[in-house]
């Protein structure tokens, strides 16, 4: 264990990410499919801001729930909704209501249920807002997808722009789906969260890629590894960090869903914290399983890609049949990518000249 | 012999401390507030969301008509007398929305003053009064007006009028009344509700109003000319001219009416002393008599313009008033959220407990992990988070920051991104040492590719905050907001703290000897030794990794 680190990172422990990548893509179209599926068939619950409507919130209620449905129900004139969130705390929904209607049944609420008025929380919400807050996100999606989209391209290249792009659509629909399995209400706030994970998920990719990218600078002019090959070393010497940063990611989003769910109930920042801590898993199971795989294949198929990987093969069909090395008993993968590591250092002597020149 | 690129970590350190500094006394400086403004879902109180829709399908809304009915509700809002109420707007043309908010509990007033239409109106003026209250007479005088002639200085009043209950406005009547004079008597214009408007008149009846800065009252006749018949308005300097005026221009139902009312007015004495009717008219904007210009002729031909002591600002406020009659906007009440105070400190208290925790967690786990290096992390992020206190309070003076909940949510979630930071920085350390670098080394080669990868991920969430922020609604901007302010202060923590902090730690001996609770160990690397590099003979050793 003490070196799993540094042999993770030499190669000589390696696990192959990408050479699996069929089971990661139908685990992942399995996980897309039940996604898209629960939304059509169960559907959103979309919240009242969605809906159109008036909620109040009775901080602490002495009534029980189907005497505030009463209540509700008889001053609306319409169906009324009652939940119990939290110790004592009870949500009443209703039909839409005019400000002063609302305020009449505010009244009665609070005199049924021993609240005063003034502690209600009380949101009227127009049927058209919803409308409103939805255009707005997509449309916030669509600038943000085609920017980071350019970005990324000028950044890394174009085929990294696409697969960080098949990742982050992977990581949405997947949480949508996970609203859509449980039920959960969707609001504004779950809006914010879904919208924040684009940013963390291509925080992740960015990483990796960025890793990638480095080990396959001159990836050309070597017959020693294959792209794919290259890509995965890169996953493997990225995957602490991965981890690590996936970790601190997620530990204040589940301080936000504790705390959330224990002294508040349902509101803002626990629909924020699950859609991220949703998001934060997708995105950082994706950035390895299914970004770096995608770009992986895309590259292979460039004709220079298949050239060096047939010139991998030859050559170590050749080493084979010398039957060389004495390390070459053990698997043939791991002692390729060793020898990648000693390609590392042929490249070394130009970073040190570097720093050599800047101290002289 | 210390290589050039670790001899400035003590000047970024300054630089640090300087920007800190200097937050912080912008932030404190004497004088001035020195808390962060809590927003409504913080602090209790009740938020209005209004989409302006145009009168006619399919027109586009301008700049121009967003900001006149802020002007307006505005206007309104502060005649509550709330401090801290806001009128903002937010996004521009059709998709914009105008959010009131006012702390307190008076939600139906809130929502009844913003959604109403203003409406403007021009109405002869019967009589000009005094503007202070005159308590009601038992029996009514034939001459009500005779009460009101009193001049300020005939007769010093040291003590403020008695209170006077106030009548419901607009003070209305299809005559004048009796009881729409005993109204117009009571009346107090100095009370800043009454000048406030949001009480918009139905112009076929008297109107009893207040001049909108409560220096005087007006009887009005039912209106000559709706706000509808404006068709333009201008603050204009005439070449020959000695002032600013304000030219109109009326549709042809409006012309016709002026030229009848100015025909008809014009004739009359001069406005004071009594004089009623008198030659002036009024425009009467909300309820509130914006202006009351006399004729000085009859006006033939639907264009007319009003003279007086206007300066430029003036001229073109009232200009803005006079367009508004044609405003095509209606108001729509989109969203109105209440919150006691009792849920709104709950709420907050809610959000710092959830801060305070998940900061706890992310500090336990990166001291476990990194050990030293964590306790570099740590206080970075403690600085991070003064830098942020600092900002908000800065910010909430100069530009009306709030802070929501959905703020604080996002200052927690860039905890997360600011831990990040280190991790990618500490593991290159890590990667370039078990390349067989030195710590020294380690900490600047490494610098240089983490700085990439940094910069390129910080990159993407800042054009995340920046898109969130200006194409979203309502409590979305106050999260975009926070979370790029944080992806900012990131950076520089990064630059200016981590990076040269982590580089003079590794060039105290305790770093280089590579005791485990460096989290630099050679062992946890997998490194045989580093004694063996830092003799400076071979920097990488081939045979290391498989020695080890």
């Amino acid at each position: 264990m003490s070196n799993l680190g540094q042999r993770i990172y030499r190669g000589e422990v390696s696990y192959n990410f990408l050479g699996r990548w069929k089971r990661w893509y139908i685990l992942s179209a399995i996980l897309i499919l039940i996604s898209i599926g629960a939304v059509a068939i169960r559907g959103l619950n979309l919240g009242l801001e969605f809906r159109g409507g008036a909620d109040f919130g009775l901080p602490s209620a002495t009534c029980s729930v189907e005497e505030a449905r009463t209540v509700a129900e008889v001053a609306t004139g319409g169906p009324a909704i009652v939940t119990v969130a939290g110790s004592g705390a009870m949500r009443v929904q209703t039909e839409p209501l005019t400000p002063d209607e609302s305020l009449v049944v505010a009244q009665e609420l609070g005199a049924a249920c021993g609240v005063a008025a003034t502690d209600i929380r009380v949101q009227v919400v127009g049927p058209t807002w919803g409308a409103e807050i939805t255009s707005k996100a997509i449309q916030g999606l669509l600038v943000f997808i085609a920017l980071v989209t350019i970005f990324l391209a000028f950044y890394f290249e174009w085929r990294m722009a696409i697969a960080a792009l098949v990742a982050l659509i992977h990581d949405l629909i997947i949480t949508i789906g996970i609203y859509a399995l449980i039920g959960l209400e969707v609001t504004p706030a779950t809006l914010i969260g879904i919208l924040t994970i684009l940013a963390y998920s291509l925080y992740d990719t960015v990483v990796v890629f960025d890793k990638v990218k480095e080990n396959t600078r001159n990836i050309a002019g070597q017959s020693v590894m294959t792209y794919e090959e290259a890509a995965n070393l890169a996953v493997n010497q990225t995957v602490v960090r991965s981890l690590n940063t996936s970790i601190t990611s997620i530990l204040p989003v589940l301080a936000i869903i504790i705390v959330g769910a224990g002294l508040l109930g349902a509101g803002t920042l626990l629909d924020l914290a699950v859609a991220l801590a949703v998001g934060t898993a997708a995105g950082a199971y994706s950035s390895i399983f299914i970004a770096t795989p995608v770009l992986s294949q895309m590259r292979s198929r460039q004709p220079e890609m298949k050239a060096l990987a047939a010139r991998v093969h030859a050559r170590r069909k050749q080493a084979a049949a010398k039957g060389a090395q004495p390390e070459a008993g053990e698997q043939a993968p791991t002692t390729l990518v060793s020898s990648r590591v000693e390609s590392l250092e042929r490249n070394q002597p130009k970073r040190s000249s570097r720093s050599r020149r800047k101290k002289g | 012999m210390a290589p050039p690129a670790t001899s400035k970590p003590a000047r970024l350190l300054v630089a640090l401390a300087v920007t800190v500094i200097g937050l912080g006394a912008w932030a404190f400086w004497p004088g001035s507030d020195t808390v962060i403004r809590l927003g409504l879902d913080l602090q209790g109180g009740t938020q209005v969301i209004l989409i302006p829709r145009p009168a006619t399908e399919g027109a586009e809304i301008t700049d121009e008509q967003l900001q006149q009915s802020v002007a307006i509700i505005r206007q309104r809002v502060d005649g509550l007398g709330v401090a801290e109420a806001e009128v903002t707007t937010q996004g521009s043309g059709n998709g914009a929305a105008i959010v009131v908010a006012v702390p307190g509990e008076n939600q139906e007033r809130v929502v009844n003053l913003v959604q109403r239409t203003a409406l403007l109106d021009f109405r002869p003026v019967w009589s000009i009064l005094s503007p202070v209250a005159t308590p009601p007479v038992p029996t009514p005088t034939p001459t009500p007006t005779d009460a009101a002639v009193a001049t300020p200085t005939a007769t010093p009043t040291p003590t403020p009028p008695p209170a006077v209950p106030q009548p419901e406005l607009p003070i209305q009547a299809p005559t004048q009344t009796q009881e729409f004079t005993e109204d117009l008597a009571a009346l107090n214009c100095l009370l800043p509700e009454n000048v406030a408007g949001g009480t918009p008149d139905d112009p076929t009846q008297w109107l009893g109003a207040c001049d909108q800065l409560g220096s005087a009252k007006y009887a009005l006749e039912p209106a000559f000319i709706k706000g509808t018949n404006v068709t333009g308005a201008e603050a204009v300097l005439p070449q020959n001219g000695l002032g600013w005026v304000v030219s109109l221009e009326f549709d042809s139902e409006g012309a016709r009416a002026l030229a009848d009312a100015s025909t008809r007015l014009s004739a009359l004495p001069e406005c004071g002393q009594g004089a009623s009717p008198c030659n002036a008219f009024a425009i009467v904007l909300d309820g509130v008599v914006v202006s009351a210009p006399r004729f000085n002729e009859p006006i033939i031909g639907g264009q007319a313009q009003i003279e007086g002591d206007f300066t430029a600002q003036e001229a073109r406020d009232l200009a803005n008033v006079l367009k508004y009659g044609a405003l095509p906007i209606t108001l729509e009440v989109a969203d109105v959220t209440s919150v006691s105070a009792t849920v709104g400190g709950d709420q907050l208290r809610a959000g710092i407990i959830a801060g305070a925790l998940g900061l706890a967690l992310v500090c336990i786990y990166l001291l476990l992990y990194y050990r030293i290096l964590g306790i570099v992390a740590v206080v970075s992020l403690g600085v991070a988070g003064l830098m942020l206190y600092f900002l908000l309070v800065g910010l909430s003076k100069t530009v009306g920051l709030t802070l929501t909940l959905a703020g604080v949510a996002g200052a927690i979630v860039s905890i997360g991104i600011t831990a990040d930071s280190f991790i990618v920085y500490f593991e290159r350390i890590r990667d370039e040492m078990r390349e067989g670098r030195s710590l020294r080394q380690a900490c600047d080669t490494g610098w240089v590719r983490a700085r990439r990868t940094l910069l390129a991920a910080d990159f993407v969430a800042l054009l995340a905050a920046a898109v969130l922020y200006f194409l979203s609604v309502g409590s979305v901007r106050g999260f975009a907001l926070i979370l790029g302010l944080t992806t900012i202060m990131d950076l520089i923590m990064a630059f200016w703290f981590t990076h040269p902090i982590t580089v003079l730690l590794g060039r105290t001996r305790f770093m280089q000897r590579g005791s485990r609770w460096t989290g630099l160990d050679p062992e946890r690397l997998g490194r045989a030794s580093v004694i063996d590099t830092l003799s400076g003979q071979s920097r990488r050793r081939k045979e290391q990794g498989v020695g080890a």
